[in-house]
């Protein structure tokens, strides 16, 4: 049982952690929810590239000519990155860049696995969807905006756990499910706030905290670059750059041969942040949701074709590739998306909720009493 | 309603969706078929619960 004073800081930490990130969460679960359907959105505006039917088994030409169309598109570009979504293996996705590094006019060609036919275009930085997904992931604000919503998502989680804790003293005389609809507009709101709250409980916890790990992605990248990547590519410490990059479609073909039940993930180029400047980094993914998330990287040596190092992601990058489909919703098919949506909107009415209640207590009384969920406690006490 | 203790009575259901929650959440990576099943129930059930007792006796009083 919490002691009245216990009772008053679990209150005044879940009113400002609420206060100062309801804002920031509110434009989070409204930017996020078309997010989930980013797919079936870009189906349906046409910017989704899907490759004409053919048959299933028709051969598919060699990653070098992917490139040599690729190339034909951006004569002024190098390659970039390589790679397939995970349920189609009908079409390659290229990036080109001015160089390995570059963060910005980078290109992409969608080629078709099977024919070599030039699909489309995607634009990488501009449209709709791009501005909602900027939104959601860095408010335009780049490594700092992405830091900033981390920590912004730290609130809610402090928001959550202290709203449980409120959650005994409100529900003391109330039945579980109890809306005491008859009462005030703010009792009403008040019970449906920790009604909701509670039943979404574990899953706002879940996609919040993953959330904020997926803020961290660039640090935790950067990391395993000077910690195993370093390592697996010291040998090579200190040799010129290369002249002439090696055959993609043979160093594909030597990681396929090391990893033969996986399948391609995505192709680093030399000298971007998945690779060194003397390798190609192929990552490869398993089958299963599980496996398919768990990247491993294979570096083949890009003059020679040949694979130098291969080792299983470790645990803090197994964490933040884990974390990816946890925040997403992206697994278990359709259904796990609508629920993930409905979700989302019931989260958007615990922070309205919440956001009315702070309100409502502020805008009448003016009078300076006790923080608003001890002052709620006392009220609810008193109308029994 | 009685006879159940009052840790129970306030902890039992909450708790209950939870753990569903994460069993759900988690089964689900785990593998396809009957583990999708596992993640749609998980998360199902709460969301179920959400809208029922969310809605319930909005035009009518109980």
């Amino acid at each position: 049982m919490l002691s009245a004073r216990s009772l008053r800081v679990w209150a005044w930490l879940h009113k400002w952690s609420s206060i100062v990130s309801t804002v920031f969460m509110l434009l989070l679960c409204i930017t996020g929810l078309p997010l989930i359907f980013h797919h079936e959105i870009g189906h349906w505006l046409g910017t989704e590239v899907e490759a004409p039917a053919m048959r299933a088994d028709a051969p598919r030409i060699s990653l070098d000519e992917v490139m040599k169309v690729a190339k034909q598109r951006f004569p002024s570009k190098g390659g970039m990155f390589v790679s397939q979504e995970p349920d189609d293996d009908k079409v390659w996705f290229v990036t080109m860049s001015d160089t390995p590094t570059s963060e910005s006019d980078l290109k992409q060609v969608a080629v078709d696995a099977r024919s070599g036919a030039a699909l489309a275009e995607p634009k990488l930085d501009r449209g709709l969807m791009f501005v909602i997904y900027t939104l959601h992931v860095e408010l335009f604000a780049g490594l700092a905006g992405k830091l900033f919503l981390g920590f912004m998502g730290l609130l809610m989680l402090v928001a959550i756990v202290s709203g449980v804790v409120l959650y005994a003293p409100f529900m003391r005389k109330l039945r579980f499910g109890e809306v005491r609809r008859e009462k005030s507009t703010r009792i009403k709101w008040l019970d449906l706030h920790n009604l909701l709250g509670i039943v979404t409980l574990t899953w706002a916890f879940v996609v919040g905290a993953t959330g904020m790990i997926n803020t961290w992605a660039d640090l935790v990248i950067k990391y395993w670059q000077s910690d195993q990547m370093a390592e697996m590519v010291a040998p090579y410490k200190g040799l010129p750059p290369l002249k002439q990059l090696g055959s993609l479609e043979k160093a594909v073909a030597a990681a396929r041969a090391q990893e033969p039940h996986m399948k391609i993930g995505f192709i680093a180029f030399p000298g971007t942040v998945f690779s060194s400047e003397h390798h190609y980094g192929v990552f490869m993914r398993g089958n299963e949701p599980l496996t398919a998330r768990l990247f491993k990287p294979v570096l083949v040596d890009a003059q020679t074709g040949e694979v130098t190092a291969s080792r299983s992601p470790p645990w803090y990058l197994s964490a933040l590739l884990l974390s990816q489909p946890l925040h997403f919703g992206d697994y278990a098919g359709a259904p796990m998306q609508w629920l993930w949506a409905l979700l989302d909107v019931v989260t958007i009415i615990v922070l309205g909720s919440g956001l009315y209640l702070w309100l409502a207590k502020k805008a009448p009384a003016r009078r300076p009493g006790p923080v608003p969920g001890a002052a709620a406690v006392a009220e609810h006490e008193g109308s029994r | 309603m009685k006879s159940v203790p009052p840790v129970v009575a306030m902890w039992g259901w909450p708790i209950a969706l939870a753990v569903l929650s994460a069993v759900g959440l988690v089964g689900a990576l785990v593998g396809d078929g009957a583990w999708d099943w596992l993640g749609w129930i998980g998360l199902g059930v709460p969301s179920v619960a959400a809208v029922w007792f969310g809605l319930r006796g909005r035009s009518a009083r109980r």
